[in-house]
């Protein structure tokens, strides 16, 4: 049997002295799209944080190809994309500035393909607009862009980790991103995400709702 | 290892120059001070010479101070830190970064600056060289220092006080050797045991501070 991507095995996480999630266990394959449910509060951005590293107060283990997080977390990371609930993009750069510094700081990532991520979020006319200029809706593309930069050879064993992906993107740009999506996966890639929206894609799609 | 140095460097220092203000601020503070030292207390010239290597080292250290609530604040507010956390690159190399950057936009522009406010105190031209020696060398340590405050009290609303209470415990040796050199320069003593001491001191702070820094902010972000 194949060793899955990620194991997350008894997960219990507390905050604010509520439990979020007790005994919490599941296993995500490589090429697979994990759409984590559940009601606001619930724990899904904790678990996201939780899966990627960032968040320490928890127990239970979180494996990436069967070796503890913390363990080969170099590797994990150069695999990992993670789009938080923050923009993640800096007020007094460039829409392009913003870009090349993800690009050095994530090797995962191809400068080249700059021009060409800024494109496919609609934002071509914007490339040397500072990002304090843009909309809400414009900042959060900005922070989708680093998706389209992904180097496509290295999209096999690469995870995404998406909290609320589509906020504030207008109907064509869901669309787009969920094609992408699942150019990802077909590549090769998995996908753990968070949404109240309804996805279009279905397949490959496995939901875990954090409310049961 | 050196991409993530340079593209943090890189991109703190052109988010400096964009925001020119907030760099003349510790300069503004500094000038001050010195300017308004002799008014309250006495313009006469021997006092001041006798005084002035303790107030420029007692000013650059409060100025570089002000500007530390800011060192890591946006990063954290916009998200950006965590991303650089999620970095396969070494957040050793980040925390060397951020440091260098906060030296250069604050505790360099000091130091390039204080043989004219030296002046003003009264300082004896021969003792000027040794102040911006022990500046340069004083600096990037009280930079390195302040950072682990700042990095620890990143997440927390009013980290500004809790900043200067974590940090003067741990400036105070590098004010004393720093100021000491300036007044052994004075009084016309050698000077190369306390510039050993405060390049120790730098060395130090760069091997060690950065692992702290680090440490710091995985904590701020996980909380």
């Amino acid at each position: 049997m194949l060793t899955p991507l990620l194991e997350i095995s008894e997960l219990y996480c507390e905050r604010d002295e509520r439990v979020l999630f007790d005994n919490l266990s599941f296993k995500v394959q490589q090429g697979e799209i994990i759409h984590l449910k559940g009601c606001n509060g619930s724990g899904k951005t904790s678990l996201l944080r939780i899966v990627c590293g960032l968040y320490q107060g928890y127990e239970g283990d979180v494996l990436y190809k069967g070796q503890p997080l913390a363990s080969v977390r170099e590797q994990f990371n150069g695999s990992l994309l993670y789009l938080g609930h923050n923009v993640s993009v800096k007020q007094g750069l460039t829409l392009t500035e913003n870009l090349r510094w993800y690009a050095k700081i994530q090797p995962q990532l191809d400068e080249a393909l700059i021009d060409f991520a800024i494109e496919q979020v609609g934002l071509k006319n914007y490339a040397d607009v500072y990002c304090q200029n843009l909309s809400a809706g414009q900042k959060r593309r900005v922070n989708l862009a680093r998706l389209y930069m992904h180097k496509n050879q290295q999209y096999q064993h690469s995870i995404w980790i998406l909290d609320e992906p589509f906020t504030a993107i207008d109907v064509d740009g869901v669309a787009s991103l969920e094609s992408k999506i699942l150019e990802y996966v077909k590549g090769g890639g998995t996908v753990i995400l968070t949404t109240h929206q309804l996805l279009e894609i279905k397949e490959g799609v496995r939901c875990i709702n954090l409310d049961d | 290892m050196l991409r993530i140095f340079w593209a943090e460097l890189a991109k703190d220092l052109l988010l400096a120059f964009r925001r020119r203000g907030d760099l003349l601020n510790p300069l503004l503070f500094f000038a001050m001070v010195i300017a308004l030292f002799p008014l309250g207390v006495s313009p006469a010239a021997d006092f001041l010479t006798q005084l002035a290597p303790g107030v420029l080292w007692v000013c650059a250290l409060l100025a570089a101070l002000l500007s530390l609530d800011n060192l890591f604040k946006s990063d954290y507010e916009d998200g950006t830190l965590e991303q650089l956390l999620l970095s396969s690159e070494s957040t050793y190399m980040v925390a060397i970064a951020k440091s260098l950057a906060h030296w250069l936009t604050t505790g360099l522009p000091l130091t390039l600056l204080a043989p004219l406010f030296a002046m003003m105190l009264f300082l004896p031209t021969d003792a000027i060289p040794v102040l911006v020696i022990s500046l340069l060398l004083g600096t990037p340590t009280l930079s390195m220092i302040g950072a682990i405050a700042a990095a620890l009290t990143v997440g927390l609303k009013k980290g500004g006080m809790l900043i200067s209470l974590l940090v003067l415990p741990l400036y105070i040796p590098v004010l004393i050797f720093g100021a000491s050199a300036v007044q052994a320069s004075v009084q016309q003593l050698p000077v190369n045991a306390y510039f050993a001491i405060l390049g120790a001191m730098l060395a130090l702070s760069i091997v060690l501070a950065p692992f702290a820094i680090s440490a710091s902010l995985r904590i701020s972000v996980s909380n």
